[in-house]
């Protein structure tokens, strides 16, 4: 929780202006670059086929680092496949700068991917490996070269340009396939799960080094990931996928502050979950997150305050993260530094949150 | 309308395939299965003077296969082929076994030892294995024969006096038939077994008191895939062997095998070599059909 | 009941049956190789080191002629079961699933199913049938057939090492069908090509039935020609012919080894 709360201030700088009437309708219409629209994959036929993806459509701005993010199996990578060309799919359209692009194989678009495995070329060296889609283009030579020596520059590993791949780090081995991806100079770069193989710390200063080269370069970067915290601090906006639909679209702050139902509530972050009639709400559902869940030894004069036994305290630093049953056996969870001292298991402590606090869902 | 460009492409990817495959399968189908459809045809017409073939149509080679014909064309059951037949089965039934019963602790040993040991033992099994068959046979006779290295040993150890025939019998050709197919056993059950975690195996293993009891409840299970795959590549080309009972069996103690050649050679009746080719070949297709069922069933079940 | 510290690593009787197995499958290679050098004609009694049945093989002339037609044939069929196993390892294991493909498998597998006496006679038929009588042709055409498989085997088994995103990646980079085959996928084979011609290589010098019974009069090759020597007696002039054909196979399965492993 901590992490992620923390990973929400570096994004600070770029949180895109949320889309308002500001924005006239065709302007939005201009700043598309990819448009996906309706599309559904189905795999196998018969009773042993499924949807990977039902309806979906979403739509990628110019310059925007946009995130899928959903656990495994949700489709995000199946989303991703089809805006490579690896499959097409089995109705809708994806369009391309207003052109349907659905029917083009990979090689016949502008657009290039960062592989999970990197898939770099063993027997090519690092040069090799970022100079193949532009010897595929027919670029000339001369030209090829100044551009991989600019990619390589840009991943800062132009000092190894003649190693292969197998006596590179993990962590260069990334950026070579970042370099080799951006070559070509694709409308979209797609990355999927780039950052999974790499360590923790790596993993940080990769995801600096990313957002840093989308700004640099300008490209419209597409993430895949189940990692919320590198959603949360990377994008510009993110969509979160569940079963093969998107269930919502926007920025770090609006996903985080302003989750639309149940499984975007908790699969960012943590929250308290409760049916709306349980506080007293029209809504289906509620969600309060566990930093708005405020402790105290007596009753607040707060609307909803509610009486409870601590179950569980784990201290974690900076925040205090507390389990307490309430009176009718549900279980909250709260974490602030502000709670009241000598608390232990089997006290009992009020439970109050503000009314803005609490998240309205759909379902 | 969406469905039109997956369809287009999906199609495109089978001509591609079979573009890919074609002249492999061509090459395999013209002067492979093409000849062999032509040798049943042969099975059921009659020889020629020529040592070729003419109608009419006639099952007669096959009759042939249990009957004699006497003069006056009555039919008499005549066991000499059904015991050529038997004596193959029976004979690629104790090749199988005694591979089985060699090569699984074998495979074990080779298994439990360490990557460097294991790169060498799979290298001096896999030597004989691409070695030339014929050779690997004739050794056998340096060995087997009467001023052989087997009985000059006995005789000057003092255990014989005379030499003892080995050679020209169902013993000799066994031996060869072990010797030519015990590596087509050991890779596989060592296939196998290279994948066991020994670890688990051990934890478990407390339970077991006997070696007898080990192997059975132990290593045998464990290499039960293994000894499946071999079973098939050591029984099928056993059944069919020509070079041991000709080199090893001299001739005399024909099987299958040999009985095909000889009526393509020395017997000159195409028609009822090619009919011996298809029970042979009816024989192995069985065998690999219970083969797939029964791997089937353990699939089902595991 | 209970034996602390056993270890199933050390049965002792999976390592004297190991010895005996080792001792079973070398001994008579051993014996053959000894004989072939020992002096006396009369081979069971070593009567000193000589090559003298080496000198007398290599001056049949019988036996240069059909060591060179296994050589040629062995020349052909390698090169031509290769090509033809390469683009059918790409059909079997990257074009996802056809039509037909479990017969394909089949087909493809019928040479190493068949027993080789089966393959031997139906080949005899067909070419006397069709009146093929193209001396050293014929016995290249058999092989061929009996080669396409053990040329497949090691392709197959690399295209399914190497990652299909290598191969994705470069469709993604503007690759086509054929540059990716070229630059990318032929250079990751290239070991397991070089396998498995040399297995290629291996079982279509090592043949003996299949040619036996399809080679034309002056097609004979090398072990057609030791079978006859064979069946005369054990002379040594046959024991140095023997181990003259060991030695190759061994070198070549050796050569093919060695590329194999390099692969990893």
């Amino acid at each position: 929780m901590t992490a992620s709360l923390a990973a929400l201030s570096p994004v600070g700088h770029r949180v895109a202006p949320t889309l308002s009437a500001s924005v006239s309708a065709s302007e939005t219409a201009s700043r598309e670059l990819v448009g996906v629209r309706g599309v559904t994959k189905t795999f196998g036929a018969g009773v042993s086929s499924f949807n990977a993806l039902e309806g979906v459509s979403v739509s990628i701005k110019r310059n925007e680092f946009f995130t899928l993010l959903g656990p495994s199996g949700c489709g995000k990578t199946t989303l991703l496949r089809l805006l490579a060309g690896f499959d097409q799919p089995t109705s809708g359209q994806i369009l391309l700068d207003g052109d349907d692009i659905a029917g083009l194989p990979p090689n016949k678009r502008p657009v290039n991917t960062v592989f999970q495995s990197y898939a770099l070329f063993p027997h090519l060296t690092v040069e090799q490996n970022v100079e193949f889609g532009l010897v595929q283009q027919g670029v000339q030579r001369e030209a090829r070269q100044r551009t991989v020596e600019r990619m390589l520059q840009l991943v800062r590993l132009d000092h190894i340009a003649k190693r292969k791949p197998n006596q590179l780090s993990g962590g260069q081995q990334q950026r070579v396939a970042l370099a080799r991806a951006l070559a070509p100079q694709p409308r979209i770069l797609l990355l999927d799960e780039p950052l999974s193989a790499l360590d923790f710390k790596l993993r940080r200063g990769m995801q600096v080094e990313l957002e840093r080269i989308q700004r640099e370069t300008g490209i419209s970067f597409v993430l895949v990931t189940h990692d919320q915290e590198e959603a949360l601090s990377m994008s510009d906006r993110i969509a979160v996928m569940d079963a093969g639909r998107i269930l919502q679209v926007g920025n770090s702050t609006e996903i985080y502050e302003r989750p639309n139902c149940r499984f975007v509530a908790d699969f960012i972050g943590e929250a308290n979950l409760f049916p709306g009639s349980a506080v007293g709400w029209v809504s289906p559902y509620v969600a309060v997150r566990p930093e708005r869940v405020v402790l105290a030894i007596h009753k607040q004069s707060m609307p909803i305050s509610l009486p409870g036994t601590v179950k569980e305290i784990s201290y974690l630093g900076a925040t205090t993260a507390f389990t307490i049953e309430l009176t009718d056996g549900s279980v909250v969870k709260s974490q602030r530094n502000d709670a009241p001292q000598g608390l232990d298991s089997g006290s009992t402590v009020w439970c109050s949150v503000h009314p803005e606090h609490i998240i309205e869902l759909e379902g | 309308m969406m469905l039109a460009p997956a369809q287009n492409l999906s199609q495109r990817q089978r001509r591609r395939a079979l573009a890919l495959v074609a002249p492999a399968l061509l090459m395999i189908g013209v002067f492979m299965l093409v000849p062999m459809g032509i040798a049943m045809v042969y099975s059921f017409l009659t020889p020629d003077s020529f040592g070729g073939v003419a109608p009419p149509v006639t099952v007669e080679s096959y009759i042939r296969f249990f009957f004699d014909r006497d003069l006056d064309d009555t039919l008499r059951f005549d066991p000499t082929y059904l015991q050529i037949f038997w004596r193959s089965i029976f004979q690629a039934v104790l090749t199988t076994l005694a591979c089985i019963v060699i090569a699984v602790p074998f495979a074990w040993y080779m298994a439990t030892r360490g990557e460097t040991t294991r790169k060498i033992l799979v290298l001096l099994v896999s030597i004989p294995f691409w070695t030339n068959m014929l050779v690997r046979t004739y050794c056998w006779v340096l060995l087997l024969r009467d001023e052989g290295l087997i009985n000059m040993g006995l005789q000057a150890v003092g255990i014989t006096q005379q030499p003892i025939t080995f050679l020209y019998s169902d013993a000799a050709i066994l031996i060869g038939l072990i010797y030519a197919s015990l590596p087509f056993m050991i890779l596989p059950v060592y296939g196998t077994l290279e994948k066991v975690d020994f670890r688990v195996v051990e934890a478990a293993f407390d339970l077991y008191a006997s070696r007898i009891s080990i192997l059975r409840k132990v290593i045998f299970p464990l290499a039960m895939p293994g000894i499946a795959a071999g079973t098939l590549l050591v029984f099928i080309p056993t059944l069919g062997a020509f070079l041991q009972p000709d080199i090893l069996g001299g001739g005399k103690k024909l099987m299958i095998g040999s009985l095909i050649q000889q009526q393509f050679t020395s017997s000159r009746d195409w028609a009822f070599g090619s009919a011996l080719a298809v029970i042979l070949m009816a024989a192995v297709l069985a065998s690999l059909i219970w083969a797939a069922l029964k791997r089937e069933r353990m699939e089902q079940l595991g | 009941m209970i034996r602390k510290g056993f270890s199933l690593k050390s049965v002792p009787e999976s390592a004297f049956v190991t010895l005996l197995a080792m001792i079973f499958l070398y001994l008579p290679l051993i014996v053959l190789v000894v004989y072939a050098f020992n002096q006396n004609r009369v081979s069971t009694i070593w009567t000193g080191f000589s090559t003298i049945w080496f000198e007398r093989v290599f001056a049949d002339d019988n036996l240069r002629r059909a060591a060179w037609n296994s050589l040629i044939v062995a020349l052909v069929a390698t090169p031509v079961s290769t090509l033809l196993a390469i683009p059918a390892a790409m059909g079997f294991e990257r074009e996802l699933r056809f039509r037909g493909k479990a017969a394909g498998e089949a087909l493809v597998a019928l040479p190493l199913v068949a027993p080789e006496i089966v393959t031997a006679i139906a080949t005899l038929i067909f070419f006397r049938l069709i009146g093929l009588q193209a001396g050293l042709l014929n016995v290249i055409i058999a092989h061929i057939v009996f080669c396409i498989p053990f040329a497949l085997l090691p392709i197959r088994a690399q295209l399914r090492v190497i990652p299909r995103d290598i191969e994705d990646a470069a469709f993604d980079l503007y690759g086509t069908r054929w540059g990716i085959f070229r630059k990318i996928t032929l250079p990751l084979l290239m070991p397991a090509i070089a396998a498995g011609a040399s297995l290629a290589f291996v079982v279509s010098l090592d043949d003996f039935l299949i040619t036996f019974m399809v080679a034309p009069a002056g097609a004979t090759t090398l072990p057609v020609y030791l079978y006859g020597m064979l069946r005369v007696g054990v002379t040594p002039e046959a024991n140095a012919a023997a181990t003259l054909l060991l030695v190759v196979s061994i070198a070549v399965v050796a050569l093919s080894m060695a590329l194999t492993s390099r692969r990893t």
